[in-house]
């Protein structure tokens, strides 16, 4: 079917609303998928991390504090099971060129402090966001609004984004830089969450006690207790799709994933969402039917910079496809995350709207030892191996489990390719950071990533775009960038998803970072809870847990 | 005894000054920048990174930082960590749970180390003395989150005796195994040192004359033998309370004990400057203080030392 330009339009502002506007509610039944209907008395204990900032939704960057923020505001949309936004605030998200946005509120909703929700709520929020002198830690997610360049640069005082317009009480505009098909999929993101008045006259108190419009609340003043545990408890003025089905959510703050298992064997935990390595191997034995294996929307990879010698020009991509055909991805996840991992076939993750395993070129990803000796020696041809600056792989080894599978790559590289190379450990995440910011890695680095919305171009845009922020190979790919460009201007989001995997086709040729598996979220409860569903991220849907 | 107790305290002022500078250059010179740690996978804008370190005084040579800090401490405002809380009440939640957890594994060591020891020291070679000695070799050949590990799994998770971890109230019968745990390696040195403590003692002079007076046999070994013989345990009792403090770090992850251990070791690996000084100053005035009183006793169990 051909369009033409007009019609074009149309079905953008369609499709937006369409998306948008009719899945609501659909969670609702994914909750309760079992049929059966549990207590909804119960106060749910479940496992959670100490957050490392103020609870103020643009200063939060970490797990830890993004699963509290989640339950305590409602944004635009929410994302339900699958990664489908569905509509919390607002009443339609229109648009006609991808590029202005005119949204409505639903009127009524209120902050648990008796504020009400309006188009304020959710402007000055962002441009409290994105202004420089606010430091937030989330602040490039506005990257894509008209006037955040100006806000957000070094030493500006400019505290407002030119294209943010409040219309009414319940209705904005926003203007983009550019067209972005994608840019509502965002929304749903904590980033873009609304904000009482309270909270911009004095952010730090804010932060200890958040007044938020969300499912759940803070039990009291002083519900979090730092280091030990967060009082959630549900927020009776919340009416939308994600409605509480429990009497509250305790989150438990633990220091180690293997404490928190034996809590949870013991029955003092309810929900466990990362059982620990050394447990991988028994958790299906020890829980039986409480235990759960859902893939969702993270990959782990290891970029390759391209300022190291070996691995630039034409040699260098040979070398980089040689490398990634003599990793056993099927046999690494078996063995080390007993399938707890799938072998990666692209870049994003398969939980993704768009999603293809088969793009040309994925057989780079596939496990071919002759082909890799082959390509090997074809680079050594063009430029012989310095072998003097070995490869190493590097991996922060205070958090996560790395060192196993790392090890188990750098034998399969050693034995197939026969050349020198290592695991590299770095003390502290820190340190790794660090030296891939400053441009001083001296070997590969590996890399995790995980959705902060479900779309392909989270996976693409941030890290292998000339300049991004997570580009950490420093790839930079003219013919790339235009394509992510065209996918963020295409005119529906499957034109997009088409453009963003075109663009796909280019790194699985380059290969700026060898992927290697899909993250599978490995969680269980306990038998005093039920309805217990992981959803798109990896997270499981507390609002649905109930009690036995 | 006034004045010596003073002059000790006067010591402690050069011991803060280089043990902070110490620390704090130590910090200081970790590989990896700090706003790294608080910028995540993600990183930060430059303009965002440029804010933290400002806000933290990354910015700052050494020097100034160092200085900013010690000026903080003479005012009583330690400042804060990464996380934007102040320091002062984070040691505040911390502090007591591990004073209490340390205590009572000094006290489980002291009470079962010196009971057993003098049994043993008694009744040396005959077969609770031998069955003693072997089992305090197991508990010091292994390691410390093995005997945590399985404690927990046994008298937790398989009796449930007890819960597997401690909750946010750290009541005394949630820190009992974990004080057991962090006790028995001490326990048995407590025991090793008690035992050849009196066997030494047991043949000395006074004791004889002891004997020969007609004293009651216990009031031979408990006055006389006994109490001559806990010097040494009371030097070692003195040092372990700083490492019990400070060194808790395994057994408060095991049993998720939110305590100086474990506070100490998120804020190296955030390389949290203030946050480290501030924690390790505390642990060695603790230490130092710790030490004193281990002085102290020495003139009241042995009359032949005297201070002035």
């Amino acid at each position: 079917m051909r369009f033409t330009r007009t019609s074009k339009m149309l079905s953008v502002a369609a499709l937006a609303a369409l998306s948008l506007s009719a899945c609501g509610g659909g969670s609702s039944e994914s909750g309760t998928t079992s049929g059966t209907t549990g207590a909804t008395d119960a106060v749910i204990v479940v496992d959670g991390s100490e957050p490392q900032n103020p609870l103020i939704p643009t200063s939060t960057n970490e797990v830890g504090g993004g699963a509290i923020l989640d339950l305590i505001f409602a944004g635009l949309v929410s994302y339900d099971a699958d990664g489908k936004p569905q509509n919390e605030m607002a009443e339609s998200i229109e648009t006609e060129d991808a590029q202005t946005y005119t949204i409505k509120l639903k009127e009524g909703k209120t902050f648990t402090n008796g504020d009400p929700v309006t188009a304020s709520s959710f402007v000055d929020a962002w441009n409290y966001g994105a202004a420089a002198k606010n430091a937030q830690l989330s602040s490039y997610f506005f990257e894509s609004i008209e006037g955040y360049d100006e806000a957000s640069a070094e030493g500006s005082t400019v505290e407002t984004m030119s294209g943010l317009t409040v219309v009414d009480d319940t209705t904005f505009t926003v203007t983009l830089a550019q067209p972005e098909s994608d840019w509502p999929l965002r929304l749903g993101y904590s980033a873009f969450f609304p904000l009482p008045a309270a909270a911009l006259e004095d952010p730090a108190a804010f932060g200890e006690n958040p007044i938020g419009n969300g499912p759940y609340k803070f039990a009291s003043e002083g519900a979090w207790q730092h280091n030990q545990q967060i009082e959630l408890v549900p927020n009776d003025e919340y009416e939308g799709p994600q409605a509480a089905q429990n009497a509250g959510v305790t989150f438990k703050i633990y220091q180690n994933d293997t404490t928190a298992y034996q809590d949870l064997i013991s029955d003092n935990l309810d929900v466990l969402k990362t059982i620990p390595t050394s447990d991988i191997k028994n958790f299906k034995n020890d829980l039986g039917e409480r235990s759960i294996e859902s893939p969702y929307a993270g990959n782990q990879t290891i970029a390759i910079p391209y300022y190291l010698p070996n691995w630039d020009g034409e040699a260098g991509k040979l070398r980089r496809q040689a490398l990634s055909m003599a990793i056993n991805r099927d046999e690494i996840t078996e063995v080390i995350f007993n399938n707890g991992r799938t072998p990666a076939k692209d870049f994003t993750a398969p939980v993704l709207d768009g999603y293809s395993e088969d793009l040309p070129g994925s057989e780079n990803l596939e496990y071919n030892p002759d082909e890799a000796k082959k390509l090997w020696a074809e680079a050594e041809k063009i430029e012989p191996y310095d072998a003097s600056q070995p490869l190493t792989i590097g991996y922060n080894a205070d958090k996560g489990d790395h060192k196993t599978w790392v090890e188990a790559v750098v034998n399969n590289i050693k034995n197939n390719l026969g050349i020198e190379i290592s695991g590299k450990p770095y003390a502290t995440f820190k340190e790794a950071r660090t030296e891939a910011t400053e441009e001083t890695l001296s070997g590969a680095l590996r890399a995790g990533w995980q959705a902060d919305y479900p779309s392909l171009y989270n996976f693409l845009g941030p890290i292998y775009a000339t300049g991004a922020g997570s580009n950490d190979a420093r790839y930079s790919n003219p013919e790339f960038d235009q394509q992510l460009t065209d996918g963020l201007a295409a005119s529906s989001v499957e034109e997009g998803n088409e453009a963003m995997n075109k663009a796909q086709e280019d790194l699985l040729e380059d290969l700026p970072a060898i992927p290697l598996w899909y993250q599978v979220a490995q969680g269980g409860w306990s038998n005093n809870v039920d309805n217990v569903e992981f959803g798109w991220n990896g997270v499981p849907l507390y609002y649905a847990i109930t009690g036995k | 005894m006034v004045w010596y107790i003073a002059r000790r305290f006067l010591q402690l002022i050069p011991v803060f000054l280089g043990a902070t500078l110490l620390v704090y250059f130590l910090v200081f010179s970790l590989p990896g920048d700090a706003t790294a740690a608080i910028c995540g996978e993600r990183g930060c804008t430059p303009a965002v990174v440029a804010g933290l370190r400002e806000q933290y005084n990354l910015d700052q040579p050494f020097w100034i930082q160092y200085l900013l800090y010690l000026k903080g401490v003479l005012t009583f405002d330690l400042g804060t960590n990464f996380s934007g809380r102040p320091i002062a009440t984070i040691i505040a939640e911390v502090f007591p749970t591990t004073a209490k957890l340390a205590i009572m594994a000094l006290v489980i060591e002291a009470v079962f180390g010196i009971v057993f020891g003098l049994i043993a020291g008694l009744r040396k070679g005959r077969i609770f003395d031998s069955s003693v000695l072997v089992l305090s070799l197991i508990v010091i050949a292994v390691p410390i989150f093995v005997l945590g590990f399985l404690m927990q799994f046994l008298i937790g998770v398989k009796l449930q005796w007890t819960n597997p971890t401690v909750s946010g109230d750290a009541t005394f019968t949630e820190l009992l195994l974990p004080a057991i745990v962090l006790g028995l390696v001490s326990f048995a040195y407590v025991l090793r040192l008690t035992r050849t403590s009196i066997i030494e003692n047991v043949n000395a002079d006074y004791v004889r004359t002891a004997t020969a007076k007609g004293l009651s046999r216990r009031r031979v070994v408990v006055v006389h033998v006994l109490r001559n013989s806990l010097i040494p345990v009371v030097t070692f009792l003195g040092a372990d309370l700083g490492a019990l403090m400070g060194g808790a770090i395994v057994t408060e992850g095991i049993f998720n004990v939110n305590g100086v251990g474990n506070t100490l070791y998120r804020a190296v690996l955030n390389g949290d400057g203030p946050m480290v000084v501030s924690i390790v100053t505390f642990l060695i005035l603790i230490f130092c203080l710790a030490n004193l009183l281990v002085d102290l006793l020495y003139a009241w169990l042995d009359p032949r030392i005297r201070y002035a």
